[in-house]
């Protein structure tokens, strides 16, 4: 019995050896395992050893099983890595043929750079705020104590509608509006559509859009005006970039600023600055207009001046969006032609 | 405001740098724009002696000239000028000078005898006659008397001056004036100021007299009288300084009224006498199209609210604009009458816009002038008359200023500065820091000069204090704050707008809110349409932009348009579009937010319809549990009329009308939809909630039914939908077929519903029984039959 185990294992080995397919090899599992399998058949004769000598022929019935099993695993492991194998090798394509990229559209950068200067106003603790674009001259004029006749009117050649309304000029209306709902304190940025009555060229658009801000609270000073707008350049433009506070005059503000950035071209260096085309060789640009909210705007809107103080600031935002995005033609922003808008 | 760094000499002395200057001037408020090096673009030029003239041997016109250039050097120069002689001064262009208009000049033979060089007319030296009446017609410029030899004609000429050109603010007229910047000059340097006071005491006149009609208009009026006056160039450091503040020299008399108006800021006239009908003056309103020819030689019609200077008869001047023709001072002028007067800014500006007509003078008025300046500066005229040697001053002047204006008192509180400045610095520094801009602090009050008129309130005040202590200097404060900050529900739903559309490979446009009134009919749009009752633009750039757009339709039709035309293959747009609805009188015109989409090539309706579908799915719209989605035939006269459908009721979609299409030259199908914002934003649900994963599998069958051509997709399965009953979950379409094997005029279209329980697992028998049961209503409903 012994030598027919033996002669069993050395044929199934054999064979298994020269199974070249899962298959052949599964027919010999059958051969060997399977209900009349020849070992099945020699395990089952068993029954009729002795009492002596059926653990002795157990032990090695079971050590050959065992063994023709694992190698049955092995080689079934060796087949399938093959057949894996051939299966890869026919199935290799042109990796360098086109992925199949979803189309995404893209924003306008004018909308990217809002985002982007919002989110920096919202980081501080700012709300964005929104006004309609057609104004009554109250909002965009007169509660920003600029009454009629006003030399700043004529500076903001207006666009007037029936009624007496006006396209609003800038987008400090949204000041008053906020300051008229009386909640306070208040931060607000307020970015949006302006409109002037500009001829159409390189630098220029009846249409463009500003940013406001406003804060009013108890005891806000200019330090608190010049902090939160260098926080603002620096996290716009790097913390590499100067800003400098200079006097200037606006009729809704009272002391009133212009910040200038140190200009990106020369960086304000001497050497640089008189061949600079950004700054003109001035080494500053500016970036805008900001000053203490003027008292008389604060009581039109029903504020105490005497209690309450704050600062304002506003922005035109397609420079800053032009001198990000290498623009060089502001009319790029407004012909909508394909090509431009999937570069953002 | 161009200032002239040697006139500014005149009032402070400063030891720095042009740049320095520059940075300090702009730090405390006086911008500057530019610094112009006058003259730098000439250089190499001197003053020489011509030592002796010889003709040249081989041309007729030509000379040969020895030039003495100083320090024993001479120059040989041949030249064709005719005017010079030997002991002439003249400018001598050297070797490698640099003359105008970027002329070069450089050693070389001529006719055959070497020439070192160039003798200089004015002309090349970057001027002309008017600004040096005494140089020749076409000839070198002579010299009046002996010069410094070698010296650099530029400076001994007055072309070499450094000006800063200044950008002032409007609050700030008198900084249109060399004084007005010296002040500041001595205010950012902590230098002293020296003025003359000119304010001489007033004897009256007889000669002439003065009568103004309207006080509003003209607050005040300073008449002086010049007798046996000499028309002739003024000298040429007046002319050199008048040049380099841009303006042209006239004759001496003009000349000092604009030397005046530079140095302190007043605009002054000069009037021939003779032209004064019974040397009276009188100002009154111009009478209803009254005429006058002004010096620029245009006739300009007026009216009632502009002011005019006359006589008892007719005007001879618009006041603060320009002066007429028939009074303006000429060579043979023998007496004439300067005029000092102060105007009303507002009315300047009205009636210089009106006329189309802006000069220095009003320039200057309508900032609003201290009728204070005007006694100073006509005394200042008449001493700069004596020290010409011009005429014979008259003793006396006539004065009319009805309502002097005051010296201003503002509250001072040294704290509430320090406070809003968020400074910490003491009353008697900030007195200090006030003092040299002329403002006075007397205890709790501060003295204002009446020429800073701009000063109002204390905050005004403090301002001056922030500019002069240095904005650099006040102390930046990073305060933590204590706001939430963020964007509102319908902000945050705009940006998931944008989001969802960029996804969907849909770029954002930017178009304007403006637009030609021709787009309802290119839209078809009919006359009696409400689109077409519009918010007007009154002063429109032209017609093209002059109506707020009520509908998105021109704008996105008008991006394909220029893409279509720019052969760009495909385009996909969309823009959250404002439109403007005219309200009732005297409230603001309604605005909404629209969105709308659009785009051509590569797409069909179904594109622009699974857009919708998503947008709805993002927006929480629910649209699959719903059966009255898509109405067809929107109202939307621009739509392809089989071609499109209403979206619930906040919008619609679909294929572009192709007249529509055709009006707007883009010639491929394109396909826009609509949404209102606002309603969305109503129906959205943005709260997204989880519901339990299904416990019980579904099971699904296939249904192909054949059904005649005109029966829907949208009637079948609302038909199915509700034969189903509620075990129906989900009904997809997955196939519509026509052709052979089908009947004519019939099509196939093949459905795989989804069956599923919640509370148990389904048996095959219930789903067979609710199929059974949806055949039998669409066999019912449309003649729907089993696709053999």
């Amino acid at each position: 019995m012994r030598e027919e185990l033996l002669t069993i294992k050395e044929k199934a080995l054999a064979g298994m050896a020269n199974a070249n397919s899962m298959k052949t090899l599964e027919e010999l599992r059958v051969a060997i395992f399977g209900k009349k399998g020849e070992l099945t058949q020699i395990l089952r004769g068993m029954g009729g050893l002795s009492a002596e000598e059926r653990p002795i022929m157990g032990q090695v019935a079971n050590e050959v099983r065992e063994e023709l099993e694992q190698a049955l695993e092995a080689r079934k492991n060796a087949l399938h890595q093959a057949e894996m194998a051939q299966a890869m090798a026919n199935e290799v394509i042109d990796v360098t043929l086109p992925g199949k990229a979803a189309k995404l559209g893209s924003r306008h950068p004018m909308t990217m750079i809002i985002e982007e200067l919002c989110n920096i106003f919202m980081g501080m603790g700012y709300e964005i705020a929104t006004g309609p674009d057609i104004e009554t001259d109250y909002h965009n004029f007169q509660a920003l104590n600029i009454p009629e006749h006003h030399s700043a009117r004529d500076e903001q050649d207006t666009f007037y509608v029936e009624g007496g309304h006006v396209l609003r000029t800038q987008t400090s209306p949204v000041q008053i509006r906020k300051m008229e709902e009386g909640k306070l304190p208040i931060a607000i940025v307020a970015p949006g559509k302006v409109f002037r009555s500009d001829d159409i060229d390189a630098t220029h658009s009846p249409v463009f859009h500003q940013m406001e801000g406003l804060v009013v609270d108890k005891g806000i000073n200019m330090g608190h005006l010049k902090g939160a707008l260098t926080v603002f350049a620096r996290t716009l433009f790097g913390e590499d970039v100067k800003t400098r506070f200079r006097p200037h005059h606006f009729a809704f503000t009272e002391p009133s600023a212009e910040m200038d950035i140190s200009c990106f071209g020369c960086g304000g260096d001497h050497a640089k600055m008189p061949t600079c085309r950004l700054c003109k060789g001035e080494g500053w640009i500016e970036l805008l207009g900001c000053g203490m909210v003027h008292p008389n705007v604060l009581k039109n809107c029903g504020i105490n001046p005497d209690e309450y103080s704050g600062f304002a600031f506003g922005m035109g935002l397609e420079r800053i969006a032009m001198q990000r995005y290498n623009i060089d033609d502001m009319r790029l922003l407004f012909d909508n032609d394909i090509r431009f808008l999937k570069q953002f | 405001m161009n200032l002239p760094m040697s006139w500014l000499k005149d009032f402070v002395d400063i030891d720095v740098t042009l740049n320095e200057f520059a940075d300090m001037m702009t730090m405390s408020g006086s911008k500057v724009e530019k610094i112009h090096h006058l003259g730098a673009e000439i250089t190499n030029v001197v003053v020489g002696r011509i030592e002796s003239v010889e003709r040249h041997p081989d041309a007729d016109k030509l000379v040969i000239t020895r030039i003495n250039i100083g320090n024993d050097e001479f120059r040989q120069i041949v030249t064709g000028a005719t005017n010079i002689a030997q002991g002439d001064y003249i400018p001598v262009a050297l070797h490698g000078a640099n003359l105008a208009d970027g002329l070069k000049i450089k050693k070389g033979k001529i006719r055959g005898v070497e020439s070192e060089g160039m003798l200089c007319s004015v002309e090349e030296l970057g001027h002309s006659r008017a600004e040096f009446p005494e140089a020749p017609e076409d000839g070198i410029y002579i010299f009046g008397e002996p010069q410094e030899l070698g010296a650099d004609a530029r400076q001994v000429l007055g072309l070499l001056q450094d000006v800063v050109e200044f950008e002032i603010t409007t609050n700030r007229p008198d900084c249109f004036s060399i004084i007005g910047l010296a002040r500041e000059t001595s205010a950012t340097f902590n230098c002293e100021l020296r003025i003359t006071n000119y304010e001489l005491e007033k004897p009256v006149t007889d000669r002439v007299a003065v009568e103004i009609r309207n006080d509003g208009l003209c607050g005040r009026y300073v008449a002086g009288v010049v007798e046996n006056v000499k028309i002739a160039p003024s000298p040429q450091w007046m002319r050199a300084r008048l040049m380099a503040c841009g303006l042209r020299p006239v004759n001496n008399i003009v000349d000092i009224t604009n030397y005046v108006m530079l140095e302190m800021g007043q605009p002054m006239h000069a009037f021939d006498i003779r032209a004064i009908g019974g040397n009276k003056i009188v100002v009154r309103n111009a009478e209803e199209g009254e005429k006058i020819t002004t010096l620029d030689g245009m006739e300009r019609v007026l009216d009632t609210d502009m002011l005019v200077i006359a006589d008892e008869a007719r005007a001879v001047g618009i006041a603060g604009i320009m002066g007429g023709e028939g009074s303006k001072i000429v060579d043979d002028t023998t007496t004439i009458l300067f005029e000092s007067a102060n105007f009303n800014g507002v009315n300047i500006r009205q009636s210089s816009k009106k006329l189309g007509l802006r000069t220095d003078s009003s320039g200057r008025y309508e900032k609003g002038l201290d009728p204070n300046l005007s006694l100073a500066c006509i005394n200042r005229a008449l001493e700069l008359v004596k020290e010409l040697g011009c005429g014979d001053v008259v003793e006396g002047l006539v004065d009319c200023y009805p309502n002097p204006r005051p010296k201003r008192e503002l509250e001072f509180d040294p704290s509430k500065i320090a406070d809003l400045l968020g400074i910490d610095v003491d009353g008697g520094k900030i007195a200090e820091l006030l003092e040299p801009l002329g403002i006075k602090v007397n205890g709790n009050t501060a003295i204002i000069p009446t020429f800073r008129y701009d000063l109002e309130i204390w905050q005004d005040l403090a301002e001056e204090v922030a500019r002069l202590y240095g904005y650099d200097n006040i102390p930046t404060i990073v305060a933590a704050s204590s706001n939430v900050g963020g964007k509102t529900d319908r902000q945050r739903m705009e940006d998931k707008l944008v989001e969802t559309m960029v996804s969907l490979g849909y770029s954002q446009m930017l178009t304007y809110a403006f637009e030609s009134p021709k787009v309802f009919d290119k839209l078809l749009i009919p006359t009696d349409n409400v689109l077409r009752d519009v918010v007007k633009i009154k002063n429109p750039l032209g017609e093209d932009t002059s109506i707020m757009r009520t509908n998105p339709m021109n704008s996105i039709l008008t991006a394909l348009s220029t893409n279509y035309n720019r052969r760009n293959q495909n385009a996909r747009l969309f823009e959250l579009v404002k439109l403007y609805y005219p309200s009732l009188e005297g409230e603001l015109p309604s605005e909404y937010e629209i969105l709308v989409v659009g785009g051509y090539g590569n797409m069909d309706f179904y594109d622009i319809k699974g857009v919708v579908e998503t947008l709805g799915s993002v927006f929480g719209l629910e649209l699959a549990g719903q059966t009255n989605e898509f109405l067809p035939k929107p109202d939307a006269p621009w739509m392809h009329p089989g071609r499109s459908v209403a979206y619930r009721n906040l919008g619609h979609l679909g294929q572009i009308h192709p007249q529509v299409a055709e009006n707007y030259e883009i010639g491929t199908p394109c396909y826009v939809a609509v949404i209102d914002f606002d309603l969305l934003r109503d129906q959205a649900e943005m709260v997204k909630a989880y519901r339990p994963l299904p416990r019980y599998p579904q099971i699904q069958r296939d249904l192909a039914l054949v059904v005649k051509s005109d029966i829907t997709h949208g009637m079948l399965s609302a038909e199915i939908r509700r034969a189903g009953g509620k075990i129906l979950r989900d009904i997809n379409l997955f196939d519509v077929y026509t052709g052979d094997k089908v009947a004519e005029g019939t099509k196939s279209m093949a459905y795989n519903l989804s069956f599923r329980a919640d509370d148990r697992t389904l048996t095959d028998e219930e789903a067979a029984k609710a199929t059974d049961k949806i055949l039998k209503a669409v066999g019912d409903a449309f003649e729907a039959e089993l696709r053999k």
